[in-house]
């Protein structure tokens, strides 16, 4: 007994978050892939602790509060220029990261940090529609499977409980942009999805299993986890809405008060060769912002339907920018009428 | 009447009991069924297969999480359950005193406030003493669920307590048992089954917590619940169900030995 | 009352503050002082990007009740706060009556037991919830959904040809947080049965009472101190509950949990969230009281 709890105190007093050699990562819950740990651990001899959060406005009250030892954080795009306007990052010396150039092209000058100064990519995906095949066969890339819904998907629908890509998605169906201000679009959109709530079973996550099942025929969801649903069950296809489909991108920045600085610009140095960002994507199955990365795919993912999209459907795909505060009063409000 | 002897049954209540019981049981046993799961889902069955328990075995950070929800909820029960029945004493079986009533609603007051609300307060305020002190420990989580669980710890202990006879602790007295003496001897273990009550729900409770562990913890102290928050949203694997066997079978074998080796003793 | 009672009283009046001044402190670093950290915060503004900006404001506590229309900017009755508030409180009642009625028999066979074997039960109640709530509630999903073990063994013996779409309905959510909820009705129930003298029911049975009546007029009563406890505890958590709603219910509707968490996070209004968690404590704790009150005042007759 005595040991036990000499043990109990040993861990109590433990505090091994500020150890050298060591790197703190704050990162989306089950988005890091074990072995690229493992693999930057083995090349660096630094070892990368993972701790988890759920949504970026927890990740930034949390950093913004201070104290809590990280280094590094994943952020979306929206929510990086919020995170260098509050000063909590800090603008990277690319001298230190080599493989800076490696970034696509397409991806090195996004509007919220023009030749990525403070961000380095880590994974992309959209937000469309994925519906079950042999329940629906008509086309699937538009937003009306879900606020307009054919006969077949009536009270069949779930719609992922994400407030900003829903509201978003719903705006760009009535004709409007993501964030807008204008209330006549508002309107509109507050009105398509009101309408459509009926029809709909249920507003969850977990679709991965669900849909592979056939618990649920259709639904809202990210283009990864359809893949991961698509490859237990082929009748899955996953659709890019034509009316517009939300894009969005989840990048790694420099904490100001990060304690291990070095080590942070080997590990974001590391992130940007193919070889590591390919077993990035192979983990949470979405694609990553780096070129060169084709040949270190897993097979199952190189042409996958849900990762490359159609070139006549690509202009639909937009950010979400990040909302003003005015705008994101209406998406609120839109959204509390709709869950009420 | 044919039972009529056996006083203590009540219609219809054994029938239940057995009922609830088993009801508990059944998702419990979907739980371990699955951490068998060839497949990568806790639904839809693959075939057997012990790859999870080797991807929880080989998941360092997992077997972390899990053992630190352990210690916390370890040092949360004994500190809420400790001063929980302390409280409990000072709060029954006597004159009110000035100034009960608000502390029963203090005591009682983890229990009204929605977890968001005070997690997002108590970030507010140990995020401030983490940077005075640079302490990041355990130690702010520890605080945080001592101080949740005990309306848990208290309320059973206090409702033991209500109207608990006490003839005994007089006769004690009477007998010239110091205080302490009769606390020892006599009360604590008519109190016990309120107490076990207590610290079991205090336990429960600290181990499931999620909203405020995740605004208190600093980095590298994620909990099990905390580790499974990121698998609501990108689905749930059959890893945290081994895990959870793992922990409910050690639960098992330890309670059983010690049951034994109690056994013996008498 | 003799003289020895009247000086194990006056002991424990002496000691009273210092018996609970431990818990006092506990709660007043980690409970108390975040509550008025988030008084303050509840008459500031709202910060552009969360948190909140240090100037006075009421409008966390007026929008609690109204709300301005978003598009011709009229002030009206907030209904879509009342929907919400008043289906978080049926579900909670719901939920504290179904615990109940699982949970004292399930209490009183446990407290019935001899007394060996007593922990043994108690913990077999408590073992299913050392497993992580969400592992539990999706172990729940995969019994009763379409084809799950409930809808799969009804099919397979002939009872059923389709299966019940028993997912995403309130029975589903009802059963689901009895479930959840069940040891903290039990635990306090059982703590309060142990030390009822079955002797009690025995004299009344010698004076003819039916068992309902024995039930009734003497068992509960005596209980009474269980049942406050018991129903405080499974009440006022599932008041804040949203993961068994969600995983079982669908999710199409918030909760009020939702609703406050919603306020810190993406809707960026800290100090209306404060507001509506100030507004809840209160009623619950008004509500508290009243029931304390009303629950301990017949027992002054047996007493």
């Amino acid at each position: 007994m005595k040991r036990t709890l000499t043990a109990l105190a040993l861990l109590f007093a433990a505090n091994p978050a500020l150890a050298e050699g060591t790197l703190q990562l704050f990162n989306w819950g089950d988005y890091t892939s074990p072995e690229l740990l493992a693999k930057f651990e083995k090349e660096t001899g630094i070892k990368v602790t993972v701790t988890d959060y759920d949504s970026n406005d927890t990740a930034l009250a949390k950093v913004e509060a201070g104290g809590a030892g990280f280094d590094l954080v994943v952020p979306s795009a929206n929510y990086v220029p919020i995170w260098i306007e509050k000063g909590l990052v800090q603008e990277l010396d690319l001298s230190k990261l080599p493989h800076h150039a490696n970034i696509a092209p397409e991806w090195m000058n996004v509007d919220y940090d023009p030749g990525r100064k403070y961000s380095i990519p880590w994974q992309w995906g959209t937000t469309g529609v994925a519906v079950n095949k042999s329940v629906y066969a008509g086309d699937v890339n538009t937003s009306a499977i879900w606020l307009d819904p054919p006969e077949e998907l009536k009270g069949k629908i779930n719609v992922t409980p994400e407030m900003n890509d829903v509201v978003a998605l719903a705006t760009m169906y009535v004709g409007g942009e993501p964030c807008t201000e204008d209330t006549e679009v508002l309107k509109k959109a507050r009105d398509a999805l009101l309408a459509a709530k009926p029809y709909w079973m249920s507003m969850d996550y977990g679709m991965e299993d669900k849909m592979a099942t056939n618990d649920v025929p259709a639904s809202v969801y990210w283009n990864g986890a359809i893949l991961r649903a698509r490859l237990k069950n082929p009748d899955i296809v996953y659709g890019y809405p034509k009316e517009g489909f939300v894009v969005w991108m989840d990048q790694v920045m420099l904490l100001k008060d990060a304690k291990n600085v070095e080590e942070a610009y080997k590990f974001l140095d590391f992130i940007m060769v193919p070889e590591n960002a390919a077993m990035i994507s192979a983990f949470a199955r979405y694609a990553n912002g780096i070129s060169g990365t084709e040949p270190f795919m897993p097979d199952d993912m190189k042409d996958a339907p849900e990762l490359v999209i159609p070139a006549e459907l690509k202009d639909a795909g937009h950010f979400i920018p990040t909302c003003s505060p005015k705008a994101q009063e209406y998406i609120t409000a839109i959204w509390t009428e709709l869950q009420k | 009447m044919a039972d009529r002897f056996a006083i203590n049954r009540l219609p219809g209540f054994t029938a239940i009991a057995v009922l609830a019981f088993l009801a508990l049981y059944i998702p419990i046993i979907t739980l371990v069924f699955f951490s068998f799961n060839a497949g990568k889902t806790v639904m839809g069955w693959d075939g057997f297969s012990l790859q999870w328990y080797a991807v929880a075995w080989g998941n360092l950070a997992v077997q972390e999480a899990a053992w630190r929800s352990v210690v916390i909820a370890f040092w949360a029960t004994l500190i809420s359950t400790t001063v929980a029945t302390m409280a409990a004493l000072g709060t029954t079986r006597r004159r009110p005193f000035k100034g009960q009533t608000a502390v029963y609603v203090a005591i009682n007051q983890p229990l009204m406030v929605p977890e968001i609300v005070t997690a997002v307060a108590l970030l507010i305020v140990f995020a401030w003493v983490k940077v005075q002190t640079g302490y990041q420990g355990l130690g702010y989580l520890i605080l945080a669920h001592s101080a949740f669980c005990i309306p848990f710890a208290y309320l059973p202990i206090r409702a033991r307590l209500e109207g608990m006879d006490l003839s005994l602790e007089t006769a004690a007295a009477d007998l010239y048992a110091t205080p302490w003496q009769t606390f020892r001897r006599v009360t604590l273990p008519l109190l016990a089954p309120g107490i076990v009550a207590g610290a079991m729900l205090a336990f429960i409770t600290s181990l499931d917590d999620v909203v405020i562990t995740e605004f208190v913890k600093s980095a590298g102290q994620d909990t099990l619940p905390t580790y499974m928050l990121g698998q609501l949203r990108r689905g749930v694997t059959p890893e945290v169900n081994a895990i959870s066997t793992a922990l409910l079978g050690l639960t098992v074998v330890i309670l059983t030995a010690f049951f034994l080796l109690t056994r013996e003793r008498r | 009352m003799s003289p020895a009672e009247e000086a194990v009283l006056q002991r424990s009046d002496r000691n009273g503050w210092l018996l609970v001044a431990p818990a006092l402190v506990v709660l007043g670093l980690a409970a108390i002082l975040p509550l008025l950290v988030m008084l303050v915060y509840s008459f500031l503004a709202p910060g552009d990007f969360g948190n909140v900006k240090w100037e006075f404001s009421t409008d966390g506590w007026v929008s609690i009740l109204f709300q301005r229309d978003i598009f011709d900017g009229t002030l009206s009755l907030a209904d879509a706060h009342l929907t919400i508030f008043w289906r978080s409180l049926w579900l909670s009642t719901v939920t504290t009556l179904l615990a109940f009625l699982i949970g004292f028999p399930t209490a009183w066979f446990i407290a019935t037991r001899p007394a060996r074997q007593r922990p043994i039960w108690l913990f077999l109640v408590t073992l299913p919830f050392w497993t992580n709530l969400l592992i539990r509630t999706f172990a729940i999903l995969e019994v009763i959904r379409s084809e799950g073990l409930i809808n799969t063994a009804l099919i397979r013996m002939g009872i059923i040809e389709t299966p019940i779409q028993m997912l995403y309905t309130d029975g589903a959510v009802l059963l689901g947080m009895a479930y959840v909820y069940l040891p903290l009705m039990v635990l306090p129930l059982y703590a309060a049965i142990d030390r009822f003298d079955m002797r009690m029911l025995e004299a009344a049975y010698d004076l003819y009472a039916s068992r309902w009546m024995a039930l009734r007029r003497i068992v509960l009563p005596i209980v009474k101190p269980g049942v406050v406890a018991g129903s405080i505890l499974v009440f006022v958590p599932s008041l804040g509950a949203y993961v068994t709603p969600r995983v079982l219910g669908g999710g199409k509707n918030m909760m009020i949990g939702n609703f406050i968490e919603l306020q810190f996070g993406q809707g960026r209004n800290w100090p209306l969230g404060a507001a509506l968690s100030m507004t809840l404590l209160i009623i619950v704790t008004i509500a508290l009281l009243f029931y304390v009150r009303a629950a301990n005042r017949p027992r002054s007759d047996h007493g």
